[in-house]
C-alpha cells in the first residue's frame, strides 16, 4: 500500500463484500425455497439473480430465501418488495425471466408483465 | 459463485466463553454438509454489546439476530434459515409483543440497539478482527492516509480540539489540547501511548474494542503520532486479556505487512512503530505515570504531577497517553470532520460514551449512547430495568473512584459535568445497578476493599487512610459501630481526598462519600437499630421461626451448625448465639414460617 488512492481502490472492493451487513433501504427481492421450489429448480435462480445483482453493482438490493408461499404448482416464485412493502409475486421464473426482473424491475422499475402470478390464474 | 449471506457469529470474550468458538466450527461442518459453504461465509466478530443474551449469532442480509445459541441450535439454523429460508424462531431475540413483531425488520430496532448510537463499536460486531481488508472495507486507515498526506500536524490537532473530544478514561481531558502540549514540547524522540490497562471492576469496553476493532486503535496511534511527532508508539495492556493481546498482535502484524506501519508511510517521509506492553493487571498502572514507570521496566507507582507525561514522560521525553476508547473516536472524527462530531452530544461533552451495564439489570452488555441521554433511559429503555419486579435502588458510576446515584437523579442528563456535580464521575464507564435488596454500606465496602487491594503503599494517606476507612467500614457492617464511627468515616475520607499523591486515593472515599450523602439513614440503621435494610450485612441478621412452624423439624435437620432446637409438632427455636446465618433452614421450610429481622 503506497498510496491513498491504492487505499480507496482496496476499500471499494472490500466495502461491496462487506455491504450485505449494512441496512438495506431498498427493494429487497426474495426467491421461494421449500422443497417445491427447490424441486422446481428455484437454487438457480437465486443464483442467476444473486449474480445479476452484483454484476450491477445495486449495493441497495437484498436477496434472501422464503419458504413456500403456498402455491407450489406456480413455482419458482419471486417476490419483489418495495421499500413500503408493498410486493410483486412473479410465477413460474426461470433464468432469463429472472434477468428481466433484475433488469427490468429493480432497475429501471418496470414490472415484467408476462410472468406475473395473475397471468397463470 | 456469489456469497449471499454472512453468519456473524460474536467472539467477544463473554461470548467465546459460552463455546462461540465451537459454534463457528459446527457452522462451517453443517454448511460444508449441505453444500452452502461457497454461497454462505460464516465470520468471527467482536463483541456485539448484548453479552447478556450470548452466544450470539446474527445472519446477514435478513438482519435475524440469534440469541443464546447453543452447539445442537446450529444444525437447525442451518437446515431450516440458512437452507429453506425459514427464520429459526425458537431462537430468535425479541422484545415486544407478537403483534408488533411482523412490523420490525431487523434486529436494530429492538429495545437495546434502536437508541443506541455506535461510534466507539463502529466496527465491533460488524467486522472480522483478524481482517485488514475488511477494516479497510468499512473506510479505515482513510483518515491516516488523508492526515499525513493532506494535512499538517497542527491542522490534526486544530481539528481535534475543534471537536470537542475529552478523554474517554475518566479525566475527561480535552483530548487536543493533550496533544498541543506534547507538540510544543521540542524533544528529539517523543512518544503516544495506549492506555488499555482496564482495571474497574465490570468495565469492559476497552476490551471489546481491542478485541473486535483492533486496527482503530493502531490508525489512531499512527495519526497522533504524526500530530505530535512522535515516531514510536506502545499498546499498555494488562496479560489477563489474552485475547485483546492476541488480536491486537496479529493487527498489528497486518498493518506491517500493509506498510501502514514502519517507515515511509503513505510514500511520506512519516514513519510510526508500535509495540504492545504487557501489564500485570495492577488497577494503579491506569494512572499515566505509574502507566509510564511500568513500560520502563519499574515497579508501577506514579509520581507527582507536574512535570505532566505531555512534559516528561516515557524515558523523560513529551508523551501523551489516552485511552482505548478516546483512540477509537479519532479515525472518524477525521473522516467525517469536527462539525459532525460537535452535533452529537451535550454543551460540554461531545460524542457518544460507552457504558458496561450490570448489576441488577435485565440486558447486561455494552451500550454506546450520545452524551445527554438520561440515566432512566439507559437504564429502563436500554437496559430493560430491574429484573424480577424489584425497585430500583441506586446506579453506581465510576467504579472505585464514582459515586451512588438515587432515583431522584434518574433524570440527570449523562455527561462529565453533570456526573461530577453529583459527586459521582463518568470514570472509564462502570455502570453497576442496585435494587432494593443491595446494602449501601455493603457496596461502599466492597468498593473499599478493591481499593486498599490495589493501593499501590506509595503515600500515606492512601495506603494507611484506606485501610482504616476500611475498618472502620466492617466496624459497622458487624453491628459494633457507633455514630461516632460515621463522623470519623466522613473526616478521614475528605483527607484522603486532599492528601493523596494520585487519581487512586484521591476518588477511592467517593463510594462511600456518595453512599453517605445519599444514603445516611442506612448507616444509622447499621449502627442504631443495628439492622441492615437490605438484609445483607450477615451480622445484623436474625433468623426467627413463627408460630406457623409446624414442627416438621426440616429446619432441624438441614442446619449445618445444629444450632435450632424443638420437639415434633412444637414450634422450633433458632440458638441465636450458634446461629451462623446461612439461610439453610429458610429455604427448607416447606410453610415459609421462618423469617429474617
Amino acid at each position: 500500500m503506497k498510496t491513498l488512492e491504492d487505499l480507496k481502490k482496496m476499500r471499494d472492493e472490500m466495502s461491496k463484500k462487506i455491504s450485505l451487513r449494512e441496512n438495506k433501504n431498498g427493494l429487497r427481492v426474495v426467491v421461494g425455497m421449500a422443497t417445491c421450489g427447490i424441486t422446481a429448480g428455484a437454487r438457480p435462480i437465486l443464483t442467476t439473480i444473486l449474480e445479476e445483482v452484483s454484476k450491477n453493482n445495486l449495493t441497495d438490493v437484498t436477496v434472501s430465501q422464503v419458504g413456500c408461499i403456498g402455491e407450489c404448482a406456480l413455482e419458482p416464485i419471486v417476490e419483489v418488495y418495495d421499500a413500503e412493502g408493498k410486493r410483486t409475486t412473479y410465477a413460474k421464473v426461470t433464468k432469463d425471466v429472472a434477468r428481466k426482473i433484475v433488469q427490468s424491475h429493480i432497475m429501471n422499475h418496470e414490472v415484467v408483465m408476462s410472468n406475473l402470478i395473475q397471468s397463470f390464474k | 459463485m456469489l456469497v449471499r449471506a454472512h453468519v456473524l457469529v460474536c467472539g467477544g470474550t463473554g461470548c467465546l466463553s459460552s463455546k462461540s468458538e465451537q459454534i463457528v466450527t459446527r457452522f462451517n461442518e453443517v454448511l460444508n454438509e449441505l453444500g452452502l459453504n461457497k454461497e454462505i461465509q460464516v465470520i468471527m466478530t467482536g463483541c456485539f454489546g448484548f453479552c447478556e443474551k450470548g452466544p450470539i449469532v446474527i445472519v446477514y442480509p435478513d438482519e435475524v439476530f440469534y440469541s443464546k445459541v447453543e452447539l445442537s441450535d446450529v444444525d437447525a439454523i442451518c437446515t431450516e434459515h440458512l437452507l429453506k429460508g425459514r427464520v429459526y424462531q425458537p431462537k430468535v431475540y425479541h422484545d415486544i409483543t407478537e403483534e408488533d413483531r411482523s412490523k420490525v425488520t431487523g434486529f436494530s430496532q429492538i429495545g437495546f440497539y434502536n437508541r443506541q448510537l455506535r461510534i466507539a463499536l463502529r466496527n465491533c460486531g460488524v467486522i472480522d478482527p483478524f481482517s485488514i481488508d475488511e477494516y479497510i472495507g468499512r473506510n479505515g486507515y482513510e483518515a491516516l492516509g488523508k492526515a499525513v498526506t493532506e494535512m499538517s500536524p497542527i491542522e490534526v490537532i486544530n481539528e481535534l480540539t475543534k471537536s470537542g473530544l475529552r478523554g474517554r478514561g475518566g479525566g475527561g481531558f480535552p483530548t487536543g489540547t493533550k496533544w498541543k502540549f506534547a507538540y510544543n514540547n521540542q524533544a528529539s524522540q517523543k512518544y503516544i501511548i495506549c492506555n488499555a490497562d482496564e482495571g474497574d471492576p465490570g468495565a469492559f469496553m476497552d476490551r471489546a474494542i481491542l478485541e473486535g476493532d483492533p486496527h482503530s486503535i493502531i490508525e489512531a496511534m499512527a495519526i497522533g503520532g504524526f500530530a505530535i511527532g512522535a515516531s514510536q508508539g506502545y499498546i499498555y495492556v494488562r496479560a489477563e486479556y489474552p485475547i485483546a493481546v492476541e488480536r491486537m498482535q496479529h493487527a498489528i502484524n497486518q498493518a506491517y505487512e500493509y506498510g501502514l506501519l514502519g517507515k515511509r508511510i503513505f510514500n511520506t517521509d512519516f514513519r510510526f512503530d508500535l509495540e504492545i506492553r504487557l501489564g500485570a493487571g495492577a488497577f494503579v498502572c491506569g494512572e499515566e505515570t505509574a502507566l509510564i514507570a511500568s513500560i520502563e521496566g519499574e515497579r508501577g507507582m506514579p509520581r507527582n504531577k507536574p512535570p505532566f507525561p505531555a512534559e516528561k514522560g516515557l524515558w523523560g521525553k513529551p508523551t501523551v497517553i489516552n485511552n482505548v476508547e478516546t483512540f477509537a473516536n479519532i479515525p472518524i472524527i477525521l473522516l467525517n470532520g469536527a462539525t459532525w462530531f460537535q452535533q452529537i452530544g451535550t454543551e460540554k461533552s461531545k460524542g457518544t460514551k460507552v457504558f458496561a451495564l450490570g448489576g441488577k439489570i435485565n440486558n447486561t452488555g455494552l451500550v454506546e449512547i450520545p452524551m445527554g441521554t438520561t440515566l432512566r433511559e439507559v437504564i429502563f429503555d436500554i437496559g430493560g430495568g430491574i429484573p424480577n419486579q424489584k425497585k430500583f435502588k441506586a446506579v453506581q458510576t465510576g467504579g472505585p473512584s464514582g459515586g451512588c446515584l438515587t432515583s431522584e437523579h434518574l433524570d440527570t442528563q449523562i455527561d462529565y459535568d453533570n456526573l461530577i456535580s453529583l459527586g459521582s464521575m463518568m470514570g472509564s464507564g462502570g455502570m453497576i445497578i442496585m435494587d432494593e435488596n443491595n446494602c449501601m454500606v455493603d457496596v461502599a465496602r466492597f468498593f473499599l476493599e478493591f481499593t486498599v487491594d490495589e493501593s499501590c503503599g506509595k503515600c500515606t494517606p492512601c495506603r494507611e487512610g484506606t485501610k482504616r476507612m476500611l475498618e472502620l467500614l466492617e466496624k459497622i457492617t458487624s453491628g459494633m459501630g457507633t455514630l461516632e464511627d460515621i463522623e470519623k468515616l466522613e473526616k478521614l475520607a475528605h483527607m484522603i481526598k486532599d492528601a493523596s499523591l494520585c487519581g487512586l486515593g484521591q476518588t477511592a472515599p467517593n463510594p462511600v462519600l456518595s453512599t453517605l450523602e445519599n444514603f445516611k439513614q442506612e448507616y444509622i440503621a447499621h449502627v442504631v437499630d443495628k439492622k441492615c435494610p437490605a438484609g445483607v450485612c450477615k451480622e445484623l441478621l436474625h433468623y426467627r421461626i413463627t408460630d406457623q412452624c409446624i414442627g416438621c423439624g426440616k429446619c432441624k435437620r438441614n442446619c449445618p451448625v445444629d444450632c435450632i432446637s424443638g420437639d415434633k409438632r412444637e414450634i422450633h427455636i433458632i440458638n441465636q448465639l450458634a446461629c451462623i446465618k446461612c439461610g439453610t433452614c429458610q429455604t427448607a421450610c416447606p410453610v415459609h414460617a421462618i423469617v429474617v429481622d
